[in-house]
């Protein structure tokens, strides 16, 4: 079942720089990152505050393109420093999913509207957009909650329908900062457990930026982060 | 599912609220027009339901409804000679303003050529027309007059018979119709003590002239009433209305008429254009700029507001560009939204004007042009409104998620 296309890695980001400001004020917050992720695979990304997780998230989430280097997904160039190479908007809404600290949902949407829009954009008509909305809520265990707005579900409720809506048209790689910052060790391991079967049910790449140490065996793979540089795991471990 | 339409729904009270005070702000746009058109009606609605083909007037005047006009009423019988004129008539018309209970009383009297013309031919929503020569009137109903009030005019009170509706003057006072002779004796009514003192100098000059000391019976007429001195001009009217016979040519005979050294003649549509040019053209550049200028408030107004609703979805709508959403989404979003609250400000504008304006206290008429001039209006200061939204979503990051 190795065939050429299922080796092609997830996501490649060679050589990613980013510098914000200018001058005095110049912050390097990603220096040289190179590196590579599977397709089903999910990987944590650790490290202290201000280490440039972020940064690193959002350039491979192409809406914070980076000063230098390449961003190859799925096999295509996407990024050369900050010059595009495909539509950014069309690619995120085909390719990517994300997931942040807070659910980000839009508040005159109910849970299955906020999943349904995702899908809706991406040009699915809208009666199989609900019904595939509708499945994505179940899976996730909050289809009770779908006619709700989300000021009135719970944080751990509002967490998996943005977790439902990242999911919705199967991106190929998903990128989550963060994720169960806002939730209790119950929740956020269950979230990482379903990134993880995710990725694995489905073959999509999952890039999890976490503090939450207790969940680390859920990872494939561990990187850390540090002053804008990513050492790998083991590296890390083993320099110390 | 609709974006626009979903954000309205969770922020009903707030749209609703907005939409009322575009719709009022439409309905004053509205109003504007209405109040050109009832004025344009209320100038020409007189001479258009008078009816005559060409009004004779004193020479070089615009006609009665404009400025004075004197005329001897002997001019009636003149016209009467022209050959194709199938009938002449007196009309005295002017404006006076009275105290009737307590509240003033603006009227515009006009004279009716009785007998042939009793008011027949007035809109009248009750009573009856003329009945005789002296002491009856019809009132139009905004001078508020029941049948059978009673007014006391110069000397004399007469009694409101009939009642018509919409009969306004182009000053948009209501109009009163009496006998030619009435109107005249309302006109040129003068108090006891001025007739006494009258009287005494007509005396007093024709006994300091030859003819009065030759014949001092003269002095005893002199001292007497007007209508008895046969030297004295006939009483003055405003202007002579004339009818020509069926199948003569109007132009010829406005054209023999017209050649008389002593009078002006405007015809049926002169008369209008004279009204329309005369007293309705200022108000109406007077209204059209503040027209213009509402229209603006209103355009900035609902700017404002589009783009406070945009800065409000700014995280929102990053939210869609993060998700990949084409332009077309976020402008659709608001651009919906703004053409929403201009239909619904056009709707309320619509509905509010039908009750209000018919309490205006001067006609306000909507005419379908103007109602489909007043959607055109809306669909552009929609469109201009939502342009700031549009400009600030366009300028939304999709990585302002994040902040
Ligand atoms: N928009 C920005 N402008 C300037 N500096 C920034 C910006 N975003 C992040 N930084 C800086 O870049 C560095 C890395 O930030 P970040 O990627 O958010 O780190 P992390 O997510 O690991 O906490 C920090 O020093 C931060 O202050
Ligand atoms: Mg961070």
């Amino acid at each position: 079942m190795n065939s050429a296309a299922q080796n092609t890695p997830a996501v490649e980001a060679l050589g990613l720089t980013k510098v914000y400001g200018r001058g005095n004020t110049e912050v390097v917050a990603m220096k040289d990152v190179t590196f590579t992720v599977a397709k089903g695979e999910v990987v944590a990304l650790l490290g202290p505050s201000g280490a440039g997780k972020s940064t690193l998230l959002t350039a491979l989430g192409l809406i914070n393109p980076p000063t230098a280097g390449r961003i190859v997904i799925g096999g295509q160039p996407v990024l050369d420093a900050d010059r595009a190479l495909v539509n950014l908007a069309a690619f995120r809404r085909q390719h990517l999913g994300f997931v942040f600290q807070k659910a980000n949902l839009i508040p005159f949407l109910n849970a299955v509207q906020n999943v349904q829009v995702a899908l809706e954009i991406n040009d699915t008509r809208p009666r199989q957009a609900r019904r595939r909305a509708m499945e994505l809520l179940d899976y996730l265990g909050v289809a009770d909650r779908a006619d709700h707005l989300p000021d009135a579900l719970s944080g751990g409720q509002q967490q998996r329908v943005a977790v439902a809506r990242a999911l919705a048209n199967q991106p190929s790689l998903i990128l989550a900062d963060e994720p169960t910052a806002a939730l209790d060790s119950h929740r956020g391991r269950q979230v990482m457990e379903l990134f993880r079967k995710v990725a694995h049910e489905r073959g999509s790449a999952v890039i999890v930026v976490t503090h939450d140490h207790r969940a680390l065996d859920v990872f494939d793979r561990k990187y850390e982060m540090e002053d804008g540089r990513l050492l790998d795991r083991h590296e890390a471990a083993g320099s110390a | 599912m609709n974006l626009a339409a979903q954000d309205i729904r969770h922020n009903l009270g707030r749209f609703a609220l907005t939409a009322l005070g575009i719709g009022l702000l439409l309905m004053l746009v509205l109003g504007m027009s209405g109040i050109y058109q009832g004025l344009v009606f209320e100038a020409t609605q007189l001479v258009d339901e008078v009816g005559a083909d060409f009004w004779v007037v004193q020479k070089n005047t615009r006609g009665p409804f404009a400025e004075v006009s004197r005329l001897p009423a002997n001019l009636e019988f003149r016209l009467l000679a022209v050959p194709g004129v199938r009938s002449a008539q007196s009309f005295v018309a002017h404006t006076i303003q009275r105290e009737q209970q307590g509240r003033p009383l603006r009227m515009f009297v006009q004279g009716l050529a009785w007998p042939d013309d009793k008011g027949e031919w007035l809109p009248l929503t009750g009573g009856r027309p003329l009945g005789q020569a002296h002491y009856e009137m019809i009132a139009d109903q905004i001078l508020g007059l029941a049948l059978g009030d009673k007014v006391p005019l110069g000397k004399d009170v007469f009694t409101v018979v009939g009642v018509t509706k919409g009969m306004a003057s182009s000053a948009g006072d209501g109009t009163a119709f009496f006998t030619v002779r009435d109107a005249l004796a309302i006109q040129f009514d003068l108090p006891g003590e001025t007739m006494r003192l009258e009287r005494a100098a007509r005396r007093h000059r024709a006994a300091n002239q030859d003819f009065g000391r030759v014949q001092p019976e003269l002095l005893e007429r002199a001292g007497g009433p007007s209508s008895a001195l046969p030297a004295l001009a006939t009483p003055l009217v405003s202007a002579i209305l004339v009818k020509v016979a069926p199948g003569t040519d109007t132009a010829a005979v406005v054209a023999t008429v017209s050649a008389w050294p002593d009078v002006t003649v405007h015809t049926h549509e002169g008369q209008r254009q004279l009204l329309l040019r005369g007293n309705v053209d200022r108000a109406r550049r007077q209204l059209g700029l503040f027209r213009v200028i509402l229209v603006f408030v209103s355009t900035i107004i609902m700017a404002l507001i589009i783009y406070t609703l945009t800065l409000d979805k700014t995280h929102d709508i990053a939210m869609l560009k993060l998700m990949g959403a084409r332009h077309s989404v976020v402008v659709g979003l608001i651009l919906q939204q703004a053409l929403l609250l201009g239909a619904l400000g056009y709707a309320i504008a619509y509905y509010i004007g039908q009750w209000l304006y018919p309490l205006f206290p001067r006609r306000v008429m909507i005419t379908p042009d103007d109602l489909w001039m007043l959607a055109g209006i809306v669909l552009a200061i929609s469109v201009a409104a939502s342009l700031l939204g549009i400009w600030k979503a366009m300028r939304v990051e999709p990585n302002k998620v994040l902040s």
